[in-house]
């Protein structure tokens, strides 16, 4: 049974003949964990707010475990959702906030207190819980905005970008800890983000939403791998995937594209394009890791099914894990990531191989993927 | 050389707070002084002077002229205030937080509220006191008071709600609390500074009014401003100005004392969102 069915949502405000969401279809299995991910003003906290029953639709269907809850009130949507802001009850402790749910629908007081040890032992803040939000740090705070949102076992979880107020460290460390609490549960959980990372990490599966439409939705890997469209490939990934103009050339049983740098020119095999594209300009996608330096500077791209650019390295950016190289090809700036020991100085002339069966198109007017 | 500029700054900035302390504090001085006079010390002394015995028949004998009329300002004033800042939180809490088609036009129109000149009104309100049947009663002035402090009271609230985030009340509602319950469980807890500034506000409002007092009231009905103002303007026998002063001091210790308990709190209701954190 799906967890959570969207059928054609439709948002528009008030008179404006632009709308917010342009209908909306996703269907996620029961105890999945979806990601809504997006630019900001793509409409993913409208959708967000629409499934918790915070704001109306205009048209279409919401439904959980495959009941209708179009129309219903939202605290009877049966959904627990934790805030960007987290939204904790200032007046009250953190044993208040966490039960109040539970004490506005009449929980007898033992359920309550049994409810609140679980979760305090789950999110390890048992030793806050007479405290008051303003003396909690930042990350108490959001383990206690989480708590709150477990306390009630709801059937689904609304997390509304949760990690965006903590700082770097804090925002990996609760990262894993939602995706463990999440293994451990098994809920169905909506998560809105901006951050990309957090969109592959912790999702079963993607929405790249954009301009109120979900542009692609499938898994990490498929959004990763098999972009659907320009918008998608350059959203997802960061560094983001290299764009570069370049025109198609060869006959109808080979089918090829060229790329220029100031050190010399490769042609490439691009066996999925179209013959008839012949002659015009598309956009070659590759991410920074699917071009591999040839330290020795060979020409070894046959064998690689892959096409050798003789390539000289502008710019070298180590960032630790690994080193971000930049040059340049058909005019237009490309990044390569390597390993930290194989990072040549810049000024360095080599054979940048591209992994020709990763590369994807795109058509440079309508975005849409061609091969 | 630094010092001494620093020195003279000093002198200079407190002789200007003092002096200014002085203007605000002479006249209190002198009441209070007057006030324990006897009549004649009150004819023979100067102003300045202190009492040559010091005595409380004016106090006693301005309570007893007063004494009624002080409970009625009580009685007109608690209802008036509390009523007020209620309803001017509820109003505010709905402006903000669940706003409707046209509720900011409604806002507007009601900050006219804040500017209307009370003459204006004295008339038809009069009409409109007596068609009801309510025409120089207390209940009748509690009703006048509440309505012309609701302008006041619910832009106190709607500012200060429309600072607090939207979020708290999604959580609320997603946690299955209603309207009434959002507003007294979590919104009211946390509003104690404006709460103390619409109190303060309205308390000196209705129990300093005079000209609604002076119209709508009549006879034992009357608040102590008005009562104070009868007596002061008494003109059979001889001014017994220490009755007077005790009388005025009388009438105003109640602000005093609700701005002495809730001061600190009006200072920061004023200020608060004026800076974030």
């Amino acid at each position: 049974m799906a967890g959570l069915e969207l059928r054609g949502v439709r948002k528009t405000y008030g008179s404006a003949s632009l709308e917010t969401l342009k209908g909306i279809d996703l269907k996620v299995e029961e105890g999945q964990f979806l990601i809504l991910v997006g630019p900001s003003g793509c409409g993913k906290s409208t959708l967000m707010n629409a499934i918790a029953g915070l704001e109306s639709i205009t048209a279409g269907s919401i439904l959980i475990d495959g009941q209708d809850v179009t129309d219903v009130e939202p605290k009877d949507r049966d959904i627990a959702m934790v805030f960007q802001s987290y939204a904790l009850y200032p007046t009250m402790t953190v044993r208040e906030n966490i039960s109040f749910g539970l004490r506005i629908r009449k929980t007898p007081v033992e359920r309550i207190d049994e409810e609140v040890a679980r979760v305090a032992a789950l999110l390890q803040i048992e030793p806050l819980l007479e405290r008051k939000p303003a003396q909690l740090s930042g990350g108490q705070q959001q383990r206690v905005a989480m708590g709150r949102a477990l306390a009630r076992r709801p059937r689904l979880y609304l997390f509304d970008e949760p990690l965006s107020n903590l700082d770097a460290k804090l925002r990996v460390e609760m990262r894993t800890e939602i995706k463990l609490m999440h293994q451990r549960l098994k809920t169905t959980t909506v998560y809105v983000t901006h951050d990309q990372v957090e969109a592959m990490t912790l999702g079963d599966c993607v929405a790249v939403m954009k301009d109120g439409e979900v542009q692609q939705f499938g898994t990490p890997e498929t959004i990763y791998k098999n972009p659907r469209n320009l918008f998608v490939a350059s959203f997802i990934g960061s560094p983001p995937m290299n764009f570069v103009p370049v025109s198609v050339a060869g006959n109808a049983q080979r089918v090829s594209v060229r790329l220029n740098s100031d050190e010399g020119t490769a042609v490439i095999d691009a066996p999925g394009l179209d013959p008839a594209l012949i002659g015009r300009t598309v956009l070659l996608g590759i991410r920074p890791e699917q071009i591999a330096l040839n330290a020795h500077g060979e020409r070894s791209g046959q064998e690689h099914d892959g096409a050798g650019v003789p390539t000289r390295v502008l710019v070298v950016e180590p960032t630790g894990p690994d080193t971000l190289l930049y040059a340049e090809w058909n005019g237009i700036k490309v990044c390569c990531r390597v390993a930290p020991d194989q990072a040549p100085a810049a000024g360095t002339a080599s054979i940048w191989t591209i992994d020709a069966r990763r590369a994807v198109y795109f058509d440079p007017e309508s975005g849409e993927r061609l091969a | 050389m630094a010092d001494t500029r620093r020195m003279l700054n000093r002198v200079a900035i407190h002789g200007i707070l003092l002096a200014a302390c002085a203007v605000y504090l002479v006249p209190l001085l002198v009441m209070l002084l007057t006030s324990f006079k006897s009549p004649e010390d009150v004819r023979a002394g100067n102003l300045m002077t202190l009492p040559v015995e010091w005595t409380v028949i004016g106090w006693l004998k301005a309570w007893d002229t007063v004494s009624g009329y002080f409970w009625n300002s009580f009685m007109i004033t608690v209802p008036a205030v509390l009523i007020s800042t209620l309803i001017g939180a509820l109003n505010g809490y709905v402006l903000s937080k669940w706003a409707f088609r046209g509720s900011n036009l409604l806002f507007s129109l009601l900050l006219f509220g804040c500017f209307i000149p009370f003459q204006v009104i004295l008339l038809p309100m009069s009409f409109t006191l007596g068609k009801l049947g309510l025409a120089n009663t207390t209940t009748g002035l509690v009703i006048v008071h509440v309505i012309y402090g609701l302008a006041f009271t619910t832009l106190f609230f709607r500012n200060y709600y429309v600072g607090i985030p939207d979020a708290l009340i999604k959580a609320a509602r997603l946690d299955g609390a209603g309207f009434f319950t959002i507003f007294f469980r979590i919104l009211l807890p946390m509003s104690t500074p404006i709460v103390m500034v619409s109190l303060i506000w309205q308390f000196t409002q209705v129990w300093n009014d005079f000209l609604f007092g002076i119209v709508f009231a009549s006879g034992e009905a009357q608040p102590i401003t008005v009562a104070l103002n009868n007596l002061v303007n008494t003109s059979t026998g001889a001014k017994e100005y220490n009755v007077d002063m005790a009388a005025a001091m009388i009438a105003g210790l109640p602000t005093l004392l609700v701005y002495v308990v809730a001061g600190k709190y009006f200072i920061r209701g004023l200020t608060s969102g004026v800076v974030k954190g």
